[in-house]
């Protein structure tokens, strides 16, 4: 069993009990435990199951690589799955519950999935699901989507705060062990700004668990005396509970601080986002012990040999009563000699090297352990705990020599620097064949702006194993730093340490060497993602020799943990399954973040009412206080109607509708976008700008203009009227006016740059609002100022003059078929306008309309809206819009795109109206069908919905689309299929677009 | 030994200088535009030139040329001659140019000295 230690403990404090719960059990443990050494500490080994064949699963690992106890932690909106119980710190009230599995940890009906794992081999998902294609719906997605996933997704919304922070500095180094406080010292003491952060609570890593010796002390007693050292110096700043996530181009980082997690009572906000812009970064980032690969590595109480020990010396906590330890290495044996001075069982070392005569098992024999060289563990034996492991020679097949009961199996398969902020930005990697990892090539790092390196590795990271070579890595790596950001460091010698002289590890991939296939059918890989030895070989048998595409084959290295234990020893099996070299096989891409990130703090302060700024037009609170059912367009927020006590949304749309064709109605139009076009050469460029002519459209005159892109497609529509000799106004769609801007600088900087025309957006300056209805004319006249009779101000005129009291600037411009003005004043008066005109037009019937209203008036009269006419792949002459088509111009945007064989397409689908033949409203995005079926057996699409809207107006549904040969088609019937699998079509006729006013009667007056 | 690593893709963040107003802006400040120094095609353009006009770009591992607008800045348009491999930036110009000027051409032989050259 596992259990609490009578002493020892570096990080627990034994005066402070904290209660938790785990699956609904009341435990306790220790003011400094994680949760998972809290769990150890009562016996709970086994923390969960595994994803594919939900096996039992205990904890490997001691720290942020652990592939298995992960957790839901938390109640309600707090709730948060995938939790790694190993870097968790135990709090009060701590509620954790183990995952995947149903209906509990210890009987779990998943299973089942276990003993017909071999039906479920590598690429399972790819070869099973292919055919037949029935059984999908019924049988497969079903079973996929009850299994897929690890943990649950919370049900509550988050109630905790998160936030970004914004930083600049000298030097940022990732990693607070020894090598990162050394690295921080060294770097510090020549006046650079330096950052520090930790992703633990704790402060200079494994070195005191490990006793190392640094300048005669112990590494607790240095790292106390070097901690001090560093607070008295100003210009570095140290972040505990912060993690490097990620390293980006010119020396950008993130880091991922947990302030509240450990501590919930503290309040304030729970995860920082650091951003952090670094002049040089250090990756202090140590190292993980990789598993081996031996039959039921993956049974509770099989452990890295380095956690093992970590449970013990920080926590206080022996994983079990019988350790055997299991290595390649020097490394394990201190696992093996901390075991034994804990009063604990060793029962025997097995070493896979044909001798162990270094110091290290020296002193373990002369503790009386037994150490049996040469030799492999055949297979472990027990179901959800270690029972025992039998003993072969590792150069055999497996035969069984000897079995050894035990109850934990510490493992060491050597030790791999955690590379991943390294290569993150582009940093190489080199195979160093001695210690059998890849670890950063110093002489290709990561490149900055200037060409020149800005990441610099130090201690283990770097590949030295040694605590002396860690230091003085460290040490110069720091200085190094400092200079390149510009400082001069201090001469000055790095500390000393004296190591224990250890005998060179021998690369095991596989224990033993000739083990079956039965054998390798357990061998696990990735703990997390269930791949296992055999699938990997047998990926590589199927022709996958790319390591990125076994990887995404047998899904190893893509669980949450991201391959941390399981990586080297994939690549390694696929390079001996492909007979390569591994550093030929290389390895996957490593990707940010290092370890996940909360969704909470990706999204920062940017959620409620902080996600986007919002856009309000100057009539915008009036709107909020009379009924506005807000709409969203680009930043803006539009009624979509306005409201009366009692109504319905559309029953509101329709009355705004009949009002305005009766009476008068009110539109606030200040969104659309209002470009002033400006210069000698203004017309010359709006000529190229839209497909029509805007140089011959005299002062005081309107034109409808359509733009175009390159490509030749519609990208806007507007009203253009010249203000004068040199100046036009470019109204654009609601959406449209940053882009059009945009646009029209992006010619005038990069292609026309000679030309002399300047733009200004000025959407935003003017309130613009449109009067609508046969009764607008009275309700301005009634108002008095200038005259806007038809003979002063024509259709497609614009004046300025006054109404009332307001300067005003009016466009005699429609877009309902309506008597209609649009009137433009500075946006400080919009509302006290609008006050005015709403007032004033009561007695005319007047009410404001929205959006819907906007649209449905505008497709009673055929008139297109760009976004729903068009898409981005729609030319005007598909919208019968030919005649806004220049003749005149040898060129405009888009213009020698519509002479592309595929524009000039006679087949190309065109607009038309749709009338229901029972008056009824197709669906949005209805698709008309023709006769026959396709290559694929489909049924031949001959046009699509572009708009459509019920018409309070003509009583039925009307709606626009675009249909093959259309305009030739007219009065036929076409079947748009119900969008909802009815099996009756909703069939409807081809008509003219217009189907209000055709002659333009109602607008013209 | 040499591999070929691809980059981290994603969160890509250039500190690119604007020739107009001297600000070292993040990317989140700019717009990228894709690639620099195209040759307007158009009325009388030839099918396949009046396409790669549209339609092909170069996208190579090393020196490339860019146009990026600083959007939420001065507003300018300029252009970025940088490695796309190893992130260096050898300069950023003004866009009213049509090609890159000497002095920048000049800066990317001294990094590569077998670099083709501008056409
Ligand atoms: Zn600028």
């Amino acid at each position: 069993m596992s259990t609490r230690l009578p002493t020892a403990g570096r990080l627990i404090d034994r005066t402070t009990p904290i209660e938790f719960t785990f699956n609904g059990k009341g435990l306790r443990g220790f003011k400094g435990d994680t949760l998972a050494s809290a769990l150890l500490a009562n016996n709970q080994m086994l923390m969960g199951r595994s994803f594919k064949y939900h096996r039992p699963r205990g904890v490997v690992a001691s720290g942020a690589e652990e592939p298995n106890a992960l957790m839901g932690i938390g109640q309600a909106g707090r709730f948060e799955p995938n939790q790694r119980a190993t870097t968790t710190e135990l709090f009060q009230g701590l509620s954790a519950e183990s995952q995947n599995h149903w209906p509990s940890l210890n009987f779990d009906v998943g299973v089942i999935n276990n003993y017909v794992s071999r039906l479920l081999p590598a690429g399972f998902y790819y070869k099973t699901f292919m055919a037949p294609r029935a059984a999908w719906k019924h049988l497969f997605e079903p079973i996929v989507r009850h299994s897929a996933g690890l943990g649950k997704a919370p049900r509550d919304r988050d109630p905790d705060k998160y936030e970004h922070f914004h930083i600049h500095t000298d030097v940022l180094i990732i990693g607070g062990g020894i090598a990162g406080l050394q690295s921080a010292l060294a770097a510090g003491t020549s006046g650079a700004q330096v950052l520090l952060i930790e992703q633990t609570p704790h402060w200079g890593g494994r070195a005191p668990v490990d006793g190392a010796k640094i300048d005669g002390f112990s590494a607790d007693e240095w790292i106390i005396n070097t901690i001090q050292q560093i607070e008295n110096m100003e210009n570095i700043r140290m972040v505990p509970r912060c993690m490097g996530a990620g390293v980006y181009d010119h020396g950008y980082a993130l880091a991922y601080e947990r302030l509240t997690d450990h501590a919930p009572e503290l309040g304030g906000p729970r995860h920082r986002l650091w951003r952090i812009r670094a002049k040089q970064i250090i990756t202090a980032t140590g190292a993980i012990e990789r598993p081996l690969s031996f039959a039921g590595n993956d049974i509770p109480g099989v452990m890295l040999a380095s956690a093992v020990r970590d449970y013990a010396v920080n926590f206080g906590v022996s994983c079990g009563d019988r350790t055997v330890v299991v290595t390649n290495n020097d490394d394990a044996y201190l696992t093996a000699i901390a075991m034994k001075n804990a009063g604990l069982n060793v029962p025997v070392i097995i070493d896979a090297r044909p001798q162990a005569t270094g110091p290290l098992g020296v002193q373990a024999r002369d503790l009386g352990i037994r150490v049996e060289t040469g030799k492999a563990i055949a297979r472990v034996l027990g179901g959800k705990r270690v029972t025992a492991i039998e003993i072969a020679d590792q150069a055999g097949q497996g035969a069984t020599l000897e079995t050894i009961p035990c109850d934990v199996v510490a493992m060491s398969g050597g030790w791999s620097p955690v590379v991943h902020l390294w290569s993150h930005c582009g940093g190489k990697l080199t195979w160093d064949e001695a210690n059998a990892h890849f670890r950063p090539d110093p002489d290709r790092p990561p490149t900055g702006a200037d060409g020149e390196g800005f990441v610099i590795t130090a201690g283990i990271a770097s590949g030295v194993l040694t605590t002396a070579e860690v230091l003085s890595d460290a040490d110069a790596a720091g200085k190094a730093a400092a200079k390149a950001a510009g400082f001069s460091p201090k001469r000055s010698a790095g500390p000393k340490a004296k190591d224990v002289l250890s005998q060179p590890m021998a690369p095991v991939w596989i224990m033993p060497q000739g083990a079956s296939v039965k054998k390798r059918m357990k061998m696990w890989l990735d703990f997390q993602n269930d791949v296992k030895v055999s699938d990997v070989q047998l990926a590589a048998r199927e022709g996958y020799e790319s390591v990125e595409h076994t990887k995404r084959y047998t899904t190893i290295g893509m669980a949450t943990d991201q391959g941390k234990l399981s990586n080297i020893n994939a690549l390694a099996t696929l390079a001996n399954s492909l007979k390569e070299d591994i550093p030929k096989v290389g390895t996957t891409t490593f990707r940010p973040p290092y370890t996940p990130i909360s969704m909470g703090v990706i999204a920062g302060e940017a959620k409620g009412d902080l996600f986007q700024p919002l856009r309000k037009t100057p009539i915008h609170g009036w709107s909020q206080t009379h009924g506005a059912d807000w709409e969203p367009v680009g930043h803006w927020r539009r009624p979509y109607c306005y409201q009366q006590p009692g109504e319905s949304v559309p029953d509101a749309v329709n009355r705004e509708v009949l009002n305005t064709r009766k009476n008068l109605g009110l539109l606030d139009a200040s969104t659309l976008g209002k470009i002033i076009v400006k210069g000698p050469d203004a017309g010359k460029f709006l000529d190229m700008l839209y497909t029509n002519m805007m140089s011959n459209l005299a002062p005081g005159k309107c034109r409808y203009g359509l733009m175009c892109s390159e490509n030749g497609f519609l990208i806007d529509d507007g009203v253009v009227a010249r203000l004068d000799d040199d100046t036009w106004l470019c109204h654009t769609t609601t959406g449209g006016a940053e882009r059009i801007h945009g646009h029209m600088e992006d010619w005038l900087q990069c292609e026309w740059w000679d030309w002399q025309v300047y733009t200004a957006n000025v959407t935003e300056q003017f309130a613009q609002i449109a009067v609508v209805g046969p009764n607008a004319r009275k309700l301005l006249e009634k108002l008095g100022g200038m005259d806007l009779s038809a003979d002063s101000l024509p259709f497609m005129h614009w004046a300025d003059g006054k109404i009332g009291s307001f300067d005003a600037r009016v466009f005699r411009i429609s877009f309902s078929g309506e008597l209609s003005f649009e009137i433009a004043v500075p946006a400080g008066q919009g509302q006290a306008f609008w006050d005015t005109l709403h007032d004033a037009g009561q007695e005319f019937g007047l009410m404001p309309y929205g959006t819907e209203c906007l649209h449905v008036l505008r497709a009673e009269k055929g008139f297109i809206m760009i976004g729903d006419e068009t898409d981005g792949t729609v030319i005007p002459q598909d919208l019968g819009l030919n005649w806004a088509l220049s003749k005149k111009k040898t060129d405009y945007m888009g213009k020698r795109a519509q002479q592309r064989p595929h524009m000039q397409d006679p087949g190309r689908w065109q607009l038309v109206g749709l009338k229901t033949t029972d008056g009824s409203v197709i669906p949005d995005g209805a698709y008309g069908v023709g006769n026959g079926k396709n290559a694929n057996g489909q049924v031949n699409v001959i046009g699509r919905v572009t708009s459509t809207y019920y018409s309070p107006t003509l009583d039925c549904g009307i709606a626009m689309g675009l249909i093959e040969h259309g305009p030739d088609r007219m009065g036929e019937t076409i079947d748009f299929p119900a969008l909802d699998g009815a099996v009756t079509p909703v069939r409807a006729k081809i008509v003219d677009p217009v189907f209000f006013d055709k002659t333009g009667e109602k607008q013209n007056v | 030994m040499q591999f070929i690593y691809p980059r981290s893709g994603g969160h890509d963040m250039l500190i690119l200088n604007c020739p107009y107003c001297g600000i070292d802006a993040d990317e989140t400040d700019l717009h990228s535009g894709g690639q620099a120094h195209l040759k307007r095609e158009t009325i009388g353009s030839q099918d396949t030139d009046f396409e790669n006009y549209l339609f092909n770009r170069d996208n190579p591992m090393g020196v490339h040329f860019e146009r990026w607008r600083h959007a939420n800045g001065c507003g300018k348009w300029f252009l970025a001659a940088r490695d796309t491999t190893t992130l260096e930036v050898f300069a950023t110009y003004p866009a009213q140019t049509l090609k890159p000027p000497q002095a920048v051409v000049n800066a990317i032989k001294k990094k590569h000295p077998d670099w083709k050259g501008w056409p």
